[in-house]
């Protein structure tokens, strides 16, 4: 977000002002695309073990915390139990069924049936394959955790030049001091920002020109929060990092425990940018699509808070 | 709802999906292409150059307590070698196999079980990190690599340490397992020929009656059924030249210390 001399007076009445400098918009779209690869591959990678845990390591007296599996043959027994006891009641399910492999994922205790998703989906080629994540969810599509790793370490190594790059620049340039850090007025009135994105209600006028609270705190969070962490946690499941301090990785559980949070994390963020596509979306896609491509946003300058320059 | 935006949603929709299958086709697009494939192995160069100018020489990997020891230490690879060289050998208590230290070398030699186990030893309980994902605590006892390296004396050439063992790795009995390391890691104190898993003889699903322990790599790197250590200048004339066999066969990477 910049200075009033850059500001164009459109003839509709409408402001076009440089919303995003150059580095920033550079930077976002190396971003989505090392973010994409990465989790795409990430999820190549994680089929090769389809399994989490706590912990120095995966063979200890405690179960794995997640599982996603394929199960072939007849139903647990408890499952077929109840199938005796409601007998009169369903419709017996056909024969076959129980030959058929059935995605399972389990969490803690408990199971849930994802056949078609997880554990068992079916492929590029319409045929039905046995694999944790389906084949529209993995870089490369067909399994090779050879080919993930390479695409996960490639992308990974851009990914971290472009954020260290980012950081420099937010803290050389006082994009950071100027646009993201809210200040105490911003913080107490998180309430009613609250409210406002919840009815979809967003910032007119001169109030667009500035990030919303709840937008600076989203941002700061994945920003020195989920990125970080998720870099860190993929440094933790490196045999030779390790080393880097002895012991470092016990901080944060273990190697095992690592890799569930670096698994975590990364739902985390996809979870921020569905939301943040979201809000895109109902705040006028094409003029943020604009904003972040060519730098031009767009506020109406009649109907602001501030007096029209 | 309006028709127009529901027109919209579909449309945003569509274009999410498209904008998904157009990066997975393209990805699998590029992956196809060799000099693709090069640039993405710049990453691999990348990080061992990085771990290597970064990470002191001897820094050392994790050590556990009998209290974190997995109660069952999962066989990784092979876990029981399909070959009758092997299967006499292990009928025999293996009293009859030779660990061959040769290539370059001032003086190649052999050394028997007893002769390895006689030499001064190291203990240590490391966790064990499989490329896959998962990982175990084993304790490890073995003589460490640099004692046996410097019992025949490398040549100033030599700059890997390769490993032949004797699991075939296809149904013909050929394609037999090997995996290399550097200087670096040969010389660590913690890279070991273990003989010895939580404190009994290495049974045959760990790698029987040796196998190499370096606690910095991935688990594909501990070769198993070790017959040969050759020290070589370069890696380019072993087997299929990318230094191991599933390097060779999978393009792993020959750096497995991420």
């Amino acid at each position: 977000m910049s200075a009033d001399k850059t500001a164009i007076l459109a003839p509709s009445r409408r402001l076009l002002y440089y919303r995003h400098r150059l580095p920033v918009r550079i930077m976002h779209w190396i971003n989505v695309l090392c973010l994409s690869i990465l989790f795409l591959s990430g999820l190549g990678i994680f089929n090769a073990h389809p399994l989490l845990y706590w912990g120095h390591s995966s063979y200890s007296t405690r179960p794995a915390v997640l599982e996603i599996s394929a199960r072939t043959g007849a139903a647990p027994a408890d499952l077929a139990d109840l199938a005796a006891a409601t007998d009169d009641a369903d419709d017996a399910a056909p024969d076959e069924d129980a030959s058929e492999p059935r995605g399972i994922l389990r969490i803690g205790g408990r199971e849930f049936d994802t056949t078609g998703v997880l554990g068992v989906s079916t492929n590029a080629d319409g045929t039905l394959t046995q694999q944790a994540f389906p084949s529209w969810l993995t870089v490369p599509g067909r399994y090779s955790l050879a080919e993930s790793r390479l695409w996960h370490f490639f992308f990974a190594w851009l990914f971290v030049f472009n954020g260290l790059a980012y950081i420099c620049y937010l803290l050389a340039s006082g994009h950071l001091r100027r646009d993201l850090l809210p200040d105490a007025a911003e913080v107490r009135g998180i309430g009613p920002s609250i409210v406002d994105h919840l009815k979809f209600r967003h910032p007119q006028g001169e109030a667009a020109r500035r990030y919303n609270v709840l937008q600076k705190l989203a941002y700061l969070t994945v920003i020195f929060v989920l990125l970080p962490l998720i870099v860190l946690m993929g440094m933790a499941m490196s045999p030779m990092l390790d080393t880097v301090v002895n012991g470092w990785v016990d901080w944060f559980g273990g190697r095992q425990s690592a890799r569930t949070i670096h698994f975590i994390v990364a739902w985390l963020l996809v979870a921020f940018v569905l939301i943040h596509v979201f809000e895109v979306i109902v705040s006028g896609l094409w003029n943020h699509m604009r904003s972040m491509i060519t730098g031009y946003y767009r506020i109406d300058a009649g109907n602001g808070k501030g007096e029209q320059p | 709802m309006k028709p127009h935006s529901q027109y919209r949603r579909r449309f945003f929709r569509r274009s999410l999906a498209g904008a998904g299958a157009m990066l997975l086709a393209g990805c699998d697009y590029l992956g196809g292409k060799p000099w693709f494939v090069n640039m993405l192995g710049t990453g691999e160069a990348l990080s061992r150059g990085i771990h290597r100018s970064l990470i002191p020489r001897k820094a050392m990997a994790q050590e556990f307590t009998e209290a974190d020891l997995s109660p069952h230490f999962r066989s990784n690879g092979t876990a029981a070698p399909d070959s009758e060289l092997y299967r006499a050998l292990a009928g025999g208590n293996f009293a009859d196999w030779r660990l061959v230290v040769d290539g370059l070398v001032a003086r190649p030699a052999q050394f028997s079980l007893p002769q390895l186990r006689a030499l001064p030893g190291r203990t240590q309980i490391t966790r064990h990190d499989c490329v896959e994902g998962w990982s175990a605590i084993g304790k490890w006892t073995g003589v460490p690599l640099h004692a046996v390296l410097e019992a025949v004396r490398p040549d100033p050439a030599a700059k890997y340490v390769v490993f032949h063992c004797a699991d075939p790795m296809d149904s013909n009995g050929r394609n037999l397992y090997y995996e290399s390391i550097d200087l670096d890691d040969a010389y660590h104190p913690q890279t070991i020929l273990a003989y010895s898993l939580n404190d009994r003889p290495l049974p045959i699903a760990n790698g029987a009656p040796l196998r190499l322990r370096v606690e910095r790599q991935l688990g594909y790197k501990q070769a198993k059924y070790l017959m040969r250590i050759e020290l070589a200048s370069s890696l380019a004339d072993i087997h299929g030249g990318r230094g191991g066999y599933w390097e060779d066969s999978n393009g792993y990477q020959w750096y497995a210390g991420i």
